[in-house]
């Protein structure tokens, strides 16, 4: 029996130091995350669990007892809203990206550097992702308000579910344009097919996305780890080079 | 809070779209059906599997292959372009495509089930009256199918109603065009009003039991017909 109560204080042991977090990710930090989270493992030895999802979709599960512990959201009002009801463990939000906003075509040379296809285009649809939930969608309605054109493009706006939706939409063609999130499309200083316009943060809010650890996270030393890895030089040169500002 | 007309224009297009799906199943349901309850041929089960898949697929591989076809560099997107249509994804023609895929198993299988069930020895009593085949089909077939039809066509009804994940996929939310219930209350659940959720979803759960319970209480035998 000693043995078997060896192994069982290995295994704990083992478990204390190489630990598990279940983390929720808005779906437009999907391709940095999976990055980030394979160099966490290989650098500290902790595992991130990672599920993508609309964060709207995100606040409803947590509020209702999903098994989250760290959230990374797409804004930074859903965070903000679960520290004051006290689903987060407090002084842990922080802003670990801020978006920024493409007007993209899967198509070479459609769309220019200045956006003017917006005002001169034929085009017949012009994908968002729902304004109403997803906050690169509120940023495209406020740059088409700026620029006078939301009257002009109304009949066209075809929405996606979340941003991740609205990318579908342009990259299969159904959509010839589309305002979708720069690291969708872009990496290491250019975009990987396709054409666009990177819409100036003059014409809209800043799309600032808050990281926090959830209640369900505090006693979790593998989130704390997450936490701090992602303030890392490390992970912000990743989140930089999918189009991100720090 | 009650419901706004946002809501009220989603509930139309929704009865508008069950509507024209449910008469276009019955028009294609019926030969299918006609077709694979009396045939010998061995390409029925194959046929008959086409059919039943929307029974199995997740939504989200049907719609996801329907935006893929029926976009610009698909067969059916490269036809519909050719011929002036335009593309159908985030139009009600697409949406009224899509729903008959998707809703064809609930029509085809209790009109098979009825049309089987009627057997030989109708069709050969008219034939022997000398009734053609297209006669004996509209004065024998269907009135002795009638409890087919109608739980084919309430069934391709409610399910068209309550479709969502293909409709997600490939309408694109466009009030009036193909905001539908079903996604105005997935709307309203993802921006927390859930008040108004409930009104929406509480009456689709009310209307889906009425009709099923009325369908189920009228013709008993609609339920055998549903396996």
């Amino acid at each position: 029996m000693r043995w078997f109560a060896g192994l069982l204080a290995l295994m704990a042991g083992a478990a204390a130091q190489a630990g598990e977090v279940q983390v929720a990710v808005a779906a437009n930090f999907t391709a940095p995350m999976q990055k980030i989270a394979a160099e966490f493992e290989k650098d500290t030895g902790h595992k991130a669990v990672l599920a993508f999802g609309a964060t709207g979709k995100f606040y409803a599960q947590i509020v209702n007892g999903a098994p989250f512990e760290v959230l990374l959201a797409a804004d930074d009002e859903t965070p903000a809203k679960l520290e004051v009801e006290h689903q987060t463990v407090p002084g842990t939000r922080f802003t670990y990206a801020t978006g920024k906003l493409v007007l993209w075509s899967a198509k070479d040379g459609v769309v220019d550097n200045q956006g003017q296809v917006l005002k001169t285009g034929d085009y017949a649809h012009l994908a968002i992702a729902n304004p109403k939930t997803a906050p690169y969608g509120a940023a495209a309605i406020e740059t088409l308000t700026k620029l006078n054109l939301l009257d002009r493009v109304q009949g066209k706006l075809v929405q996606g579910e979340n941003i991740a939706q609205a990318y579908q939409f342009v990259s299969t063609g159904n959509a010839p344009l589309g305002f979708v999130a720069l690291s969708q499309v872009y990496r290491d200083g250019r975009f990987t097919s396709g054409s666009g316009w990177i819409v100036p943060a003059s014409l809209h809010g800043p799309i600032r996305q808050d990281a926090v650890i959830l209640a369900k996270g505090s006693a979790n030393p593998a989130a704390k780890a997450l936490e701090g890895y992602l303030k890392s030089n490390k992970a912000k040169e990743i989140i930089r080079s999918y189009g991100y500002e720090l | 809070m009650t419901l706004d007309d946002a809501d009220l224009a989603a509930v139309r297009l929704t009865l508008e779209l069950a509507t024209v799906v449910t008469l276009l199943l019955l028009a294609v349901g019926m030969p299918i059906a006609w077709w694979l309850a009396r045939t010998r041929s061995r390409l029925r089960h194959a046929v008959g599997a086409v059919v039943a898949l929307p029974l199995v697929l997740p939504p989200t591989v049907i719609g996801f292959y329907l935006l893929l076809v029926l976009g610009p560099n698909g067969p059916v997107g490269k036809l519909t372009e050719a011929l002036g249509i335009g593309l159908l994804p985030f139009s009600f023609g697409g949406l009224v495509l899509a729903s008959v895929c998707y809703s064809l198993p609930f029509v085809v299988q209790p009109l098979q089930n009825a049309f089987e069930a009627i057997g030989p020895r109708p069709l050969e009593v008219a034939a022997t009256l000398r009734a053609s085949p297209w006669d004996t089909f509209w004065s024998v077939v269907v009135p002795l199918a009638r409890p087919g039809f109608l739980s084919g066509a309430v069934l391709g009804f409610a399910h068209t109603v309550g479709e969502f994940g293909v409709v997600l996929m490939i309408g694109g939310n466009i009030p009036d065009r193909t905001r539908v219930v079903s996604v105005q209350i997935y709307d309203h659940v993802e921006a927390l009003e859930y008040a108004q959720a409930h009104w929406l979803a509480g009456g689709m759960l009310a209307f889906s039991f009425i009709v099923l319970l009325a369908l189920y209480t009228l013709y008993p035998q609609a339920m055998k017909g549903r396996r």
